[in-house]
């Protein structure tokens, strides 16, 4: 640090900004981590099938597996479109 | 082989991992009780040593057979603490925070690791480095030993030095 270095503005504080990114990610990964390792498979061939009544995007399949004191739930959500919900065979 | 030098009688079995979340990596936590997991204070190293820490919790023999998962460590390299007090880089706290898991010891970013690496010499051999006596540390407190934390904080700068520069 010099005396030339008080003139120039200060940089952006950027171990702030690394904690906070990787606070989302780890949280993230931690969150899908544990699944059985079958998950995206499913949810694929989940999508596909329901691709052949209804258009649906790729992000319309949502599956998560929770633990509870019973045992693991898989929760399964499909969102439909809005609107024109027929679909090839419809 | 892991039986072989147990029967040699060995008390510490050393396996050393390749980097990152491989095959090799996972070869090498598999048997094991204890592990040491080192990280750079930057977003990709810390991202993956979580993931490894998650599977160290799960996919090794002894997680496997539900003794539990083994010790975990975390050895911070690479550390400069010049850096971090100017908000460059992530503090011992953020990255222990971020982990949940304490340090077992901090390695000051240094020369003589370079050095030392060229040379084939361990640098723990070179006493006079600070990143040398870091690692002494670490090992001391891997082996039980109670040794406080050592070059964590910036040296001091007298007036002149700041006013001027380095």
């Amino acid at each position: 640090m010099s005396l030339l270095d008080f003139l120039r503005p200060r940089p952006r504080n950027t171990a702030n900004i690394a904690r906070e990114r990787l606070r989302i990610i780890v949280a993230q990964e931690r969150a899908t981590r544990g699944g059985p390792d079958y998950l995206p498979l499913l949810r694929n061939e989940l999508l596909e099938v329901i691709r052949k009544y209804v258009h649906v995007g790729a992000e319309a399949v949502q599956i998560n597996v929770e633990r509870n004191d019973q045992g693991e739930v898989l929760e399964l959500s499909v969102a439909l479109p809005e609107g024109n919900a027929t679909g090839t065979n419809g | 082989m892991l039986d072989e030098l147990k029967q040699d009688g060995f008390d510490y079995i050393v396996c050393d991992s390749p980097a990152g979340i491989e095959k090799g990596a996972h070869l090498a936590m598999y048997f094991s009780d204890r592990a040491v997991v080192v990280v750079n204070p930057e977003v990709s190293s810390v991202r993956d040593s979580d993931r490894i820490l998650g599977l160290l919790s799960s996919k090794i023999q002894r997680a496997e057979k539900g003794q539990g998962a083994g010790a975990q460590h975390l050895l911070l390299t690479r550390y400069n603490p010049v850096r971090v007090e100017a908000g460059e880089m992530m503090s011992v706290e953020d990255v222990e925070d971020i982990l949940g898991i304490p340090v077992l010891g901090v390695i000051p970013e240094s020369e003589n690791v370079l050095a030392a690496s060229n040379s084939g010499v361990p640098v723990i051999h070179d006493a006079g480095s600070i990143a040398g006596q870091a690692y002494a540390d670490a090992v001391s407190r891997l082996l039980g030993e109670d040794v406080a934390m050592r070059f964590l904080d910036a040296p001091k700068k007298g007036f002149f030095k700041r006013m001027f520069g380095t």
